[in-house]
């Protein structure tokens, strides 16, 4: 009962101002890639704020296509983009990598949308992303849209275990 | 021009009970008349009950039956009897003002898209030249003594149109289309709001129809269709720039630049419209830069994030907006 | 009547008639007796009162609404609460009070009214209260826990959709219903077979009380329309838990048909509310102008009329939707159709009023309370059944002024004045009459003064489940009004919370019939002993009481050491059977507590059919084992020894 008690209150927040802007949570800064001398340190995690919230993936879900990323990565099934529904990350999972992505941008054709999209909503984009390959609560996962179904709905997406895939050559730091 | 929102509702006082179009007054005629029998049935069943309690009575013990159920069979028949006979009138008298008011207006109405968004209304005059469509949000003008036809949709869930000094209401669902017309036959402006529960700002999700002589119309609409003007202010310039590189182009659309986003109101000739945010402010500097700012401190929920532009570029921003007549 | 053989099972002086039967009937002494029992006045006594805790739930997050509606750009309440505390507000009103709360007080008086001794099926019986109270923790445990739903009690869809409202809210929306439904259809399967099969000898059908024909009325409505929100809010839940496309436009669902299904029941709802009130007033009508309701074929007749045409009018909340005109106007003229026979029985009570002597006790007032709020209420009910008229104020507060002046004057009141009518009854005990005033003058002034105003203001196009609204529109002065009437209205319950907690200790003793009365309710004890009759009676006439004062003639020959139960023919009640209601147990809770496992965990994970399908079926299975007719008798015998 009190699991339920906690993990509804947060799954159910409907919270309009969002993030406040000068907070660490917005401007993550976190490593490119794992490689340091001396060997493996733990990398810095920067838990994504809306993991738990089913309202925010849900506006996350509306951003995806109102703002044109299913122009390039279409429902998860890649395209022009990478597929995002599979396990293969390129450059990470963890949503701190994910919001880099975003808002930074990547080699080979991802814009950076950081001054374009305000970092509460790149969170949202975020937690949506995750939940394309399973990777988010079952609860909190959106259902299916009032659309053509392309993809079964991502709440019922079994989880991708995301695996690191390697950068492409094009990519790679010089 | 834009008006204060106090006179601009004034327009709304007794909303459905001030028409301003031939369809609201055969309807209001119907209430009226309703509600007139209404009072009257009220009154008298009001009146029987009291007497019917109150009256003095002799003191022997009623018995069932007898001298009592003549009188008490013939009240009961002729008061159900008159209740059919109301009844029957009504329904006579509703559906003749149902088939006027639904009859096809003819080929001479102007058609007016109106689809409701989430919690806004995107109105557009279109053309069989699409150069000619013109796009705009939450005001519509209409010329008077015209009747206009709207095609009504939904994007998202259901709405619902309703300005009641002109109109009865139609519901906008997803996936289907409605229409509804009517013909303003005075100038004004009313106010109208969505009713049909949509979410969040649901109570926020006004809109106002401008009812205007015919030329006046045409060049509303004339001005409508054009692009946007090329701002000659140097703050005004700086202010497109922000716009174009900040997340404005996200969601809104300029027609004349290269910001074509459909997902939220189109801002072309926002500057010449009366109120911001779907009816909700009056659209004057301080409240377009407070609401650019933060609107959810105004509208709470709505899908538009709060910004975080410096000082400079905030001004610089609206005063590229208020060029957008 | 034939010589009985001395026999300790059937003994025959009175006494030891009274203290076999209480032993046989009895409830188990305490919170375990409380538990396992299957007495039909136990169970309604528990129903009604937490269908009046939720009467009050209700009616304070109505406060609360009034209170941010009190002045535009208010801000007791954001549009997020806002829109969880009117959902919480029509569904405790609608399905955890109004509904309910007839049912209750249904389960408790028909009984008592036919000369049963019992409900047809008492671990039904208690299974159905156990099911409702589960469904009402998990709506307000869901909605302390910000789970609650948040689209209105009728949760249109697409807002209501998988991609519109995310998380369990509406999901528990639709679940909570599933509880409800189950309890309601469970009332109405036990009303219709007590009714038809277990009356005293001689009430044939014509003989029953008014009261009776309504519950009958209600319970047949309640079949047929029940299933269909159960149905509807599985679709929904389907929707939003496996994709499927019941709703979906694009992929050939229709977001329209939420729209029907749910209005073909929501419409027969209101008058399942309405019927029972009807009912109520009927009974008070006589008692309190001391002659039988004038003509009874008509007021029956008129019963079963609303009963049926209910069921012919749910496109009338779909007016602006669309559809084609002609067939809206069908509708028109059904939902004007059925005003006849609710003006055939006003004026049959008038008739009554007029030719009996009337006393102007507590219940009389509320009666007459009843019918002015009611006929308001009925007649702009009228005016909406008018598709031109309808399209300008659906979904405006004019339509929540007519369905609170309905509801509340069709419902409300004569159920308060059926609880001071038959709280002497229940309680053993008469409530204040001064108190009892008051509570009807707070409650009559207050009510007008909330929802009159409501009229105007959706007239001057104030659209309904809005949080707040402009200065500019002119609205506040309206609805500040209506909120102090709402204030009056607060008191006015609360004065008959105190009339009925003063009174429980301190009212003055009621005997067996305090008002004189007409019917079988009144020929027992107030309380009833827990067999409610000493000696079946047989009745001779519509009102066995004042056709045949004193001493009832009764059935002789039934056995008092076991828990047998008469069963009789279906129209003209001749004895027929004999059948052997079960003792106390604890099964049907634990068959709810079953039932309540499946449901909710099937929200969050298909796995919960997994989990509680077997659990409900174990229950069921210890629910229905067989005890031996002998082993019971056995049992029975070594307790009276």
């Amino acid at each position: 009962m009190l699991i339920l008690a906690v993990v509804g209150c947060k799954r159910e927040e409907r919270d309009f101002h969002g993030l406040p802007s000068g907070s660490a949570i917005t401007n993550p800064k976190v490593r490119e890639v794992d490689l340091v001398p001396g060997g493996a340190a733990p990398a810095d995690s920067v838990p994504g704020p809306y993991e738990e919230n089913a309202y925010a993936v849900s506006q996350g879900k509306t951003l995806y296509n109102g703002y044109n990323c299913s122009g390039c990565h279409f429902q998860g099934g890649g395209g022009i983009g990478p597929p995002l529904m599979d396990a293969d990350w390129i450059y990470g999972s963890q949503p701190q990598n994910i919001y880099e992505t975003i808002a930074e941008g990547r080699p080979n054709g991802m814009p950076s949308f950081g001054r374009k999209i305000v970092p509460d909503q790149i969170w949202q984009i975020t937690a949506y992303v995750r939940s394309m390959s399973g990777l988010l609560r079952k609860d909190v996962a959106p259902g299916r849209t009032d659309d053509m179904q392309v993809r079964p709905q991502e709440q019922s997406t079994q989880k991708a275990k995301p695996v690191q895939s390697g950068i492409p050559k094009s990519a790679e730091l010089p | 021009m834009p008006l204060t929102l106090a006179s601009t509702l004034v327009q709304q006082a007794h909303a459905s009970l001030n028409p301003a179009s031939p369809q609201v007054r055969l309807v209001d005629r119907l209430g009226t008349a309703m509600f007139v029998t209404a009072a009257v049935v009220c009154l008298l069943v009001f009146a029987a009950l009291l007497w019917a309690a109150l009256r003095r009575r002799s003191g022997a013990e009623p018995v069932a039956g007898g001298r009592q159920e003549r009188p008490m069979k013939t009240a009961v028949l002729l008061a159900t009897g008159v209740t059919t006979v109301i009844l029957f009138v009504f329904l006579i008298f509703d559906v003749s003002v149902g088939r006027s008011i639904t009859t096809n207006p003819g080929n001479d109405a102007l058609q007016i898209r109106v689809t409701g968004h989430q919690w806004w209304w995107e109105v557009q005059y279109r053309d069989s030249l699409p150069k000619n469509w013109a796009t705009t949000a939450n005001e519509i003008h209409v010329p008077v003594g015209r009747p206009v036809v709207f095609e009504l949709r939904s994007t998202d869930v259901i709405h619902s149109f309703w300005p009641p000094n002109l109109s009865p209401k139609r519901d906008q669902i997803p996936g289907n289309e409605n229409s509804l017309w009517f013909q303003a036959d005075s100038a004004g402006v009313y106010r109208g709001q969505c009713a049909e529960f949509c979410g969040h700002q649901h109570a926020k999700m006004a809109f106002l129809v401008v009812a205007e002589p015919a030329d006046q119309f045409e060049g509303w609409l004339a001005r409508q269709r054009d692009t946007a003007q090329t701002p000659t202010d140097s703050r005004a310039r700086r202010g497109k720039d922000v716009f174009m590189s900040a997340s404005c182009v996200m969601c809104h659309a300029i027609s004349g630049t290269s910001a074509g986003s459909r997902i939220g109101p189109d801002l072309t000739h926002l500057a010449s419209r009366r109120t911001l945010a779907a009816g909700t402010l009056p659209n004057t500097r301080e409240n377009l830069t407070g609401w650019i700012v933060d609107p959810q401190a105004i509208k709470p929920g709505v899908k538009m994030p709060p910004n975080q532009l410096s000082g400079p570029e905030l001004l610089a921003l609206v005063a590229y907006l208020e060029t957008l007549k | 009547m034939t010589a009985i053989p001395a026999d300790p099972a059937r003994p025959t002086d009175d006494e030891s008639v009274r203290r076999q039967l209480d032993e046989t009937w009895r409830q188990t002494p305490g919170l375990w007796g409380w538990l396992t029992s299957v007495d039909h006045k136990s169970i309604g006594k528990r129903y009604i009162v937490t269908a009046m805790v939720f009467f009050v739930l209700g009616g304070l997050e109505a406060g609360v609404m009034r209170a941010q509606l009190a002045r535009p750009e208010n801000s007791v309440l954001g549009p997020d609460a806002y829109n969880q505390f009117f959902t919480m507000h029509g569904m405790t009103m609608m399905f955890l009070f109004a509904v309910p709360v007839m049912t209750a007080v249904g389960l408790y008086l028909v009984p008592l009214m036919i000369g049963a001794r019992n409900v047809a099926f008492p671990r039904l019986n208690a299974y159905g209260y156990w099911v409702y109270l589960a469904g009402g923790l998990f709506l307000y445990i869901s909605f302390f826990l910000n789970t609650g739903p948040d689209t209105g009690w009728f949760s249109y869809v697409p807002l209501a959709g998988p991609e519109f409202s995310p998380g369990k809210r509406v999901d528990v929306y639709a679940q909570s219903i599933t509880f409800t439904e189950i309890a309601a259809l469970v009332a109405a399967v036990e009303l219709i077979v007590t009714i038809f099969k277990n009356r005293a000898p001689g009430m044939t059908l014509n003989r029953m009380p008014l009261f009776v024909w309504a519950m009958l009325v209600q319970a047949f409505m309640v079949l047929f329309a029940m299933p269909w929100v159960a149905t509807v809010t599985q679709l929904l839940a389907m929707d939003r838990l496996v994709a499927t496309h019941f709703f979906n436009p694009a992929e050939g669902g229709d977001a329209l048909l939420w729209q029907h299904l749910f209005w073909f029941f929501g419409h027969p709802e209101v008058y399942i509310i309405l019927t029972p009130g009807l009912g109520f007033v009927s009974m008070i009508v006589a008692t309190f102008t001391r002659r039988p309701v004038y003509g009874y074929p008509a007021m029956v007749l008129s019963l079963l009329s609303v009963g049926f045409l209910s069921f012919g009018l749910w496109v009338h909340h779909m007016f602006a939707t669309g559809l084609p005109q002609l067939g809206q106007s069908f509708f028109t003229a059904a939902s004007m159709m059925i005003t006849i026979p609710s003006g055939i029985q006003i004026f049959c009570w008038i008739a009554t009023i007029w030719a009996g002597r009337p006393r102007f006790g507590v219940p009389f007032l509320f009666v007459l309370g009843f019918v002015v709020i009611f006929v308001i209420g009925g007649v702009t009910g009228v005016m909406v059944a008018s598709v031109a008229f309808d399209q300008q104020v659906h979904d405006s507060y004019f339509v929540v002024a007519h369905f609170h002046y309905v509801l509340i004057g069709g419902a409300v009141f004569p159920l308060l004045g059926a609880f001071y009518y038959w709280f002497p009854k229940i309680t053993g005990r008469m409530l204040s009459e001064r108190l009892g005033r008051w509570n009807f003058w707070l409650l009559f002034v207050g009510v007008n003064l909330t929802f009159f105003p409501m009229h105007q203001l959706g007239l001057e196009g104030m659209p309904r489940r809005v949080y707040t609204y402009l200065a500019g529109t002119g609205w506040g002065p309206l609805n500040l009004l209506a909120t102090i009437g709402a204030v009056l209205v607060v008191v006015g319950v609360l004065l008959f919370v105190i009339n009925v907690a003063v009174s429980l200790r301190r009212g003055a003793l009621a005997g067996d019939d305090p008002w004189g009365a007409d019917t079988l309710e009144w020929a027992t004890s107030s309380p009833p002993p827990p067999y409610n009759f000493a000696h079946i009676p047989v009745v001779e006439g519509r009102a066995p009481l004042w056709e045949q004062p004193g001493e009832l003639p009764a059935v002789s020959g039934l056995r008092t050491d076991v828990r047998d139960v008469l069963v009789t023919t279906l129209l003209d009640a001749r004895p027929d059977s004999l059948h052997r209601h079960p003792p106390p147990t604890i099964w049907p809770l634990l068959t709810a507590i079953a039932t309540t496992i499946l449901f909710v965990t099937l929200i969050f994970t298909p796995w919960g059919a997994v989990i509680g399908t077997p659990l409900l079926l174990l229950t069921l299975l210890g629910w229905g084992w067989p005890h031996g007719r002998d082993h019971q008798e056995q049992r029975m015998v070594e307790q009276t020894g």
